[in-house]
């Protein structure tokens, strides 16, 4: 008897999300599933996608902090446990290595010849990606601090080691700087864009060959390290969203922070008016007299997995368009990210993501041995930032385990 | 028992310990020899949102060639376990060459990957273990000689912290020993200093790490210590109150001797876990301060690019170092047994 009531159930529901879903996205069978980081954009996004559940249309997303720990175990079966990864211009490289994402153009072709190109990532010829939004770090700062002590928001790291001196000696803030140093990925990915600042070359031109122990790395980590001396002293263990926590608590007054991050800290969640209200965002900022920011610029975009039935390929491919239409922008998705989607008006948030693009500043590299080397400099520049070994020695701990990684990798000899 | 009797009794068992325990081992055994085939680099045009570049690739198609005639990759011997992320021959000969001093040769020794790891795993089990010991016997003491009715409430709060899911239990110390958490706080209001960082000094972190260890573990002790000494023979424990023995001699002379068994299956357990620390590094993002043969494992296979044969390495090591580090008690309890 139950089972007809649930039966009976089932099939109501699934009538009335069948309704949606031809509404939505015109899908009739396949089975999607996400995995991405967590942060508003993508969740976002990932919403779009889930509009398209329904009658034989199922849609889940995993996002998580750790997507890049499982995105590639969970593609490599047949079939796949995601059919989708999304991922960054950084993270697609191991997918591309593995060989388990497959070329778009196919599905483009019939589905999606209104995509524009600008957001398609070709790698040789092909499409291996659908980017939606762009995000790099950059200056945001507390406009009544730097009022209260006269400065003008900093453009470089010098002018702002000045300007949180000035904080520190005036009493207002004894730790005015933030930044996502904990050791690991962080860290890395603050030498990675401090170096480039310095203008900084990571390999020796064509070839797997490290070469960052030179006077540019030492320079991007002394000028790390004067960072450290205004942050709380915990800050190797403050990733992305401690450091937002130290911001929202009032703590800091000086940050790089990314983009697609600065969002929260201006709405009236989670802090006091006195400090989201002065929350303002500046351009990336550049290092010791160069012109290139010390930064890194960031696409995020979707992939279709390799190892899945085709129609599970074009339901995914067809969810995730849907995930990044105009339909998914609304009063409160405007401000989230740097959208790469037709009807984005932005919002003064987005300002330091497009002054990074308008500076020039570098897009991460999409090298394949670029992830060995940015294991290798968040588990060796620690110990540098703690006082217990130099730069020169840090950074020759990084070369030779970058080196040791690569070799049995395959990269180098 | 006949011998055929006791071969059909134990099969299921074998067959079991076959497959989940005897064939990983040999797996992992077999893919730490082998590394990765060398890679097939081709340049190519990449473009995105931000412009176009040539950039290195590898070529899928010629690596999938490689991988199909040979799937477990190049052939390499035991090349992984003495490169520069694990035994780092090399460079430990050349450290030896260099160093004056026996410290300076250490201090340079613990900069390898590998040692540094080992450095903080031994310390840490030299210390936990009996720690936890110490405190879950004196523990199970203080509970067995509480009134009845107050045992029962007792012995479940003694277990929360073994209840509790590891990480959640070290994030919440993680918070507490946050220069704004209560302990945090309570420390530089004691030590008269208000820049005291729990989370910033290598020292502080370790001594939190080893708290964490026994707070988590001296339960376990606690239970089977206390459940041990309900077997204690009252007559005896009698006897020697007669004979004018005190507290403390009837537990060092009757109770510890009797407990002896279970100490010894104690330290077992707790050498083999605490060898194995992990979880509490990765909560207290103590990675900074303090690794483990456990956490090099996880952070070889959490990268961007994962390094499989290094972590499989890595785990035939740890295996062989609970060996050793087991072997002493294994051989005593082969004696007591032969013995008999």
């Amino acid at each position: 008897m139950n089972m007809w009531k649930t039966a009976a159930l089932v099939t109501a529901f699934a009538s009335l999300h069948g309704t949606t879903a031809l509404a939505g996205c015109g899908l009739t069978e396949g089975s999607i599933s996400i995995v991405g980081n967590e942060f508003p954009a993508i969740q976002t996004v990932a919403k779009g996608a889930e509009a398209c559940a329904g009658d034989g249309v199922k849609v889940t997303a995993n996002l998580t902090a750790d997507h890049q720990k499982i995105n590639l175990a969970g593609m490599q079966g047949n079939p796949a446990e995601y059919t989708s990864a999304i991922i960054a211009n950084s993270s697609i490289v191991s997918l591309i290595n593995e060989g388990v994402i497959r070329p778009l153009d196919d599905l483009i072709a019939a589905h999606g010849a209104d995509i524009p190109s600008k957001q398609l990532v070709t790698v040789d010829g092909k499409v291996m990606a659908v980017a939606f939004m762009a995000n790099a770090q950059h200056l945001v700062y507390r406009k009544d601090i730097l009022a209260q002590i006269g400065v003008e928001p900093p453009k470089t790291y010098e002018e702002l080691l000045a300007a949180a001196a000035m904080i520190r000696e005036k009493g207002i803030m004894q730790n005015p700087v933030g930044g996502a140093y904990a050791a690991g990925w962080n860290l890395a990915e603050e030498f990675v864009n401090m170096y480039l600042g310095e203008g900084g070359e990571f390999f020796g031109a064509g070839t797997a060959e490290v070469s960052i122990n030179n006077g540019k790395g030492v320079a991007a980590l002394n000028v790390m390290k004067s960072l450290t001396e205004f942050m709380n002293p915990d800050y190797l263990t403050h990733d992305s969203n401690a450091t937002n926590a130290e911001w929202e608590a009032g703590n800091v007054a000086l940050m790089s922070m990314w983009g697609s991050r600065a969002g929260v800290l201006m709405d009236a969640e989670g802090s006091d008016p006195v400090v989201y209200e002065n929350t303002a965002v500046g351009g990336p900022l550049t290092v010791g007299g160069g012109t290139t920011p010390a930064s890194t610029l960031w696409w995020d975009g979707w992939t279709v997995a390799k190892n899945i039935s085709d129609a599970d390929a074009t339901a995914t491919f067809v969810a995730l368009k849907n995930g990044i239409s105009s339909s998914i922008l609304n009063d409160e998705t405007m401000s989230q990210a740097v959208w790469m989607i037709e009807g984005y008006k932005p919002a003064p948030v987005n300002a330091g993501v497009f002054a990074a693009i308008e500076m020039g500043t570098p897009p991460y590299p999409m090298l394949p041995y670029i992830g060995l080397l940015h294991t290798a400099l968040g588990d060796n520049l620690a110990d540098f930032l703690q006082g217990k070994e130099s730069a020169e020695q840090a950074l020759a701990d990084t070369e030779a385990a970058y080196t040791a990684a690569a070799k049995e990798k395959g990269f180098l000899n | 028992m006949k011998h055929q009797t006791f071969f059909w009794f134990v099969l299921p068992s074998v067959l079991v310990m076959l497959l989940f325990i005897a064939f990983p081992i040999v797996s992992v055994v077999l893919q730490s020899l082998h590394a990765e085939h060398e890679q097939v680099i081709v340049v190519v045009e990449n473009c995105g949102p931000f412009g176009c570049t040539q950039s290195a690739k590898i070529d899928t198609e010629a690596t999938e060639a490689l991988r199909a005639a040979k799937p477990l990759g190049r052939w390499v011997g035991p090349n992984t376990y003495f490169d520069r992320g694990h035994l780092a021959l090399n460079e430990v000969v050349a450290e030896w060459q260099s160093a004056d001093t026996l410290g300076k040769f250490f201090s340079r020794l613990i900069n390898l990957p590998f040692y540094k790891a080992m450095f903080f795993t031994l310390t840490y089990t030299f210390i936990v273990t009996p720690l936890t010991l110490l405190f879950g016997f004196s523990i199970a003491v203080a509970v067995n000689s509480a009134s009845k009715l107050l045992r029962g409430p007792l012995i479940f709060f003694t277990l929360l912290p073994m209840i509790v899911t590891p990480l959640v239990g070290s994030l919440i110390l993680f918070w507490m020993i946050d220069a704004r958490g209560i302990i945090g706080a309570m420390l530089q209001w004691a030590a008269d200093n208000p820049n005291l960082s729990v989370k910033a000094s290598t020292p502080l972190m370790w001594i939190m790490l080893m708290v964490y260890g026994v707070w988590h573990s001296a339960p376990f002790a606690f239970i089977v210590y206390y459940a041990g000494l309900q077997t204690v023979n009252k007559e005896i424990l009698e006897a020697a109150v007669v004979d004018g023995a005190s507290r403390w001699e009837r537990i060092r002379y009757v109770v510890l001797p009797h407990l002896l068994p279970l100490t010894t299956f104690i330290a077992l357990i707790q050498l083999m876990d605490n060898f194995r620390v992990f979880e509490p590094i990765v909560s207290f993002s103590a990675a900074a301060h303090a690794t483990s043969l456990s956490w090099a494992i996880y952070n070889d296979l959490g990268g961007e690019t994962r390094q499989l044969s290094s972590a499989a390495a890595t785990s035939v090591l740890t295996i062989i170092g609970i060996s050793i580090l087991l072997s002493p008690v294994l051989v005593r309890t082969w004696r007591d047994f032969s013995r008999k």
